[in-house]
């Protein structure tokens, strides 16, 4: 097997371990909890001995606990995550959408933080030591102090006393659109606040990895070479020290999906944005616990492919590693 | 270099690390004096202030309870220092222990307990302490005990990596040729190398906790009880208070958690910049 072969197995084999060893975390950890799930779903003292243990059958609550958790691990691959006790329908039917709207807010505010964050690391890094990298990396610092759901609330006092944008939720409720273009232009008007958010939490983090690892790349050997062949200083940025410093960004990235998403979930909740995230928080407050386990695995998974993608894609840019 | 390279020296002329400092200082005096600094007591309510607005009496206003903000907010800084300090502590250690024997070890122990750190580095963390805090109900042991246990990886992986390079040096090569134990090269000879960069850690580690903490009460897990920032911004938005326009109840709480984030942030970039010459400003 060539050496590329060999690592991403490596990788897949390690990412079905941690998805296995995720789902029967989520397993026990839910099993831990005191109380009987019959009776906390139905809520009701007038449930009869011979109805619980009907519903204990149904449930599969009556088998041992290693054959609960088989069921469980296969379920979960199908994709069925049971019954929410909030809804009154399938998770998964509740979970999906959720999912989607989810990343309608995070994979923009991802790659506009992450194109900004290049663009500045690359400014603080070049004039390294001057007046615009130390503002550059002190309003970093300052962006990455910012608590999500704090800097969320000034932009909605701000916008209800200006009436500028809508502060909550995804569409106008109650409006009937003229035309798809109506609804995106609703949802876009929608997506302002949360994206800002999102996207300015997100970007101080960016820039301060493109400044450290640009500014590492710019003393190597190469560069001084490429300097004294009489290259711009342009080029030499561009060209040399720029493809070389977003390598480790990549990997960096992908290391920090888990803070990314967390970021996510605090801007959902504090924009109501039917998300994942949002929805997390509901289940909380409404002690669903079906829905939190599934929202559990599904986040993981999603981090789980995102870094097996990034893995592949470093090293297939980095031939250090293909042809270790 | 002429001058002896001195770590103290070199932090307290480093105008990152001594504004950092400052404003960690100035927060754990505000915390220690709370009691007497605080006009009210946090917890008097008084049911004729239901959200009053800012006034003489009240600087920031009151909440629904009418309870003194400014002292909520004054207060607050305890839970923030005491979570902050601990789990950060928690964080450290365990990532340290690991990080120096999966180093130190190699083989199939370091390849198990790297798998574990990349584990733990790929998972939500957020997710996982919502959802654990929830189960576990309001307590402060344990909110530090679930964000430590849940942040140590990337301490873990930094100091395994220091270790990789260390245990090749010579004078451990001397000690293990004195017939010297694993943990005892591990503790007395490798440790003391790496203490430099577990400084700079521990306060990024800190500042995460401080974070997360607010993150968590925000949503309504962890040690929903205790008086603390997050707390406050949480009763904002579920009073009303927030979509009424009430600047005086949200700023505030906000702004210091921010404030002591801020400067744990800037003593661990600080200590980073001092311990790792290349990222060292160029001085002219």
């Amino acid at each position: 097997m060539n050496p590329f072969h060999k690592y991403i197995s490596r990788r897949v084999i390690f990412a079905v371990i941690s998805v296995i060893a995720i789902i029967s975390f989520d397993f026990f950890l839910f099993r831990l909890m005191p109380g009987n799930p019959i009776l906390l779903d139905y809520r009701s003292p007038a449930l009869t001995k011979t109805q619980i243990e009907t519903l204990s059958k149904q449930f599969g609550l009556n088998l041992p606990l290693w054959q609960q958790y088989f069921l469980f691990m296969k379920n979960t691959f199908e994709g069925n995550f049971g019954i929410s006790i909030f809804y009154h329908q399938s998770v998964s039917s509740i979970i999906f959408p959720a999912l989607e709207n989810s990343l309608i807010l995070l994979v923009p505010a991802t790659i506009l933080a992450i194109i900004l964050g290049i663009l500045t690391g690359k400014l603080a890094a070049w004039r390294r030591g001057t007046s615009v990298d130390s503002a550059v990396t002190g309003g970093s610092m300052a962006l990455y102090s910012i608590p999500t759901f704090w800097l969320g609330g000034i932009f909605i006092l701000l916008a209800i006393k200006t009436k500028t944008f809508p502060v909550s939720g995804m569409y106008t409720i109650g409006e009937v659109f003229s035309s798809p273009v109506a609804e995106f232009a609703d949802l876009l008007d929608h997506l302002i606040l949360p994206l800002a958010t999102l996207t300015l939490v997100l970007y101080g983090q960016f820039t301060i990895i493109m400044r450290n690892s640009l500014i590492d790349v710019l003393q190597e050997d190469f560069i001084n070479f490429a300097k004294s062949k009489g290259a711009s200083d342009s080029y030499v940025l561009n060209k040399h020290a720029v493809p070389n410093a977003e390598l480790p960004m990549i990997s960096i990235i992908a290391v920090n999906l888990g803070l990314t998403v967390g970021g996510a979930i605090l801007t959902e909740t504090v924009f109501s944005w039917p998300g994942i995230g949002f929805l997390i928080y509901s289940a909380i407050n409404a002690r669903d616990y079906p829905v939190l386990e599934a929202a559990f695995v599904i986040v993981a998974i999603v981090i789980v492919l995102a870094n097996i993608i990034a893995d592949i894609m470093y090293s297939y840019l980095d031939p250090r590693i293909r042809y270790q | 270099m002429t001058e002896e390279f001195s770590p103290w020296r070199e932090f307290l002329s480093n105008k990152k690390a001594v504004a950092g400092l400052v404003i960690v200082l100035f927060f754990t005096f505000l915390a220690i004096l709370a009691p007497i600094v605080s006009p009210y007591n946090p917890d008097t309510t008084n049911p004729s202030l239901f959200l009053s607005p800012p006034s003489k009496a009240h600087l920031l206003g009151t909440n629904t309870l009418g309870q003194d903000l400014l002292s909520r907010d004054i207060y607050g800084a305890q839970i923030s220092l005491i979570v902050g300090i601990s789990a950060g502590a928690v964080a450290v250690v365990i990532g340290l222990i690991a990080g120096l024997i999966s180093g130190y070890m190699g083989g199939a122990i370091d390849e198990i307990i790297m798998r574990i750190v990349d584990f733990f580095l790929v998972i939500p963390a957020l997710v996982f302490m919502i959802i654990i805090a929830a189960l576990l109900g309001p307590s402060l042991v344990n909110v530090i005990m679930v964000i430590g246990l849940l942040s140590w990886a990337p301490t873990a992986r930094i100091i395994r990596s220091m270790v990789l390079s260390l245990k090749e040096w010579p004078f451990v090569e001397s000690a293990k040729a004195n017939n010297a134990g694993k943990f005892y090269i591990m503790f007395t000879h490798i440790f003391p190398n790496v203490t430099s960069v577990l400084y700079g850690n521990t306060m990024l580690a800190i500042s995460g906790a401080i974070f997360t903490q607010a993150a968590l009460v925000f949503l309504g897990v962890g040690n929903v009880n205790s008086i603390s920032w997050g707390g406050i911004i949480r009763e904002a938005y579920t009073s009303g208070a927030l979509t009424a326009g009430d600047f005086a109840y949200v700023v505030p709480p906000g702004v210091f958690i921010f404030a002591l984030i801020f400067g744990f942030i800037m003593m661990g970039f600080a200590i980073e910049e001092i311990m790792n010459p290349r990222l060292r400003s160029i001085r002219e």
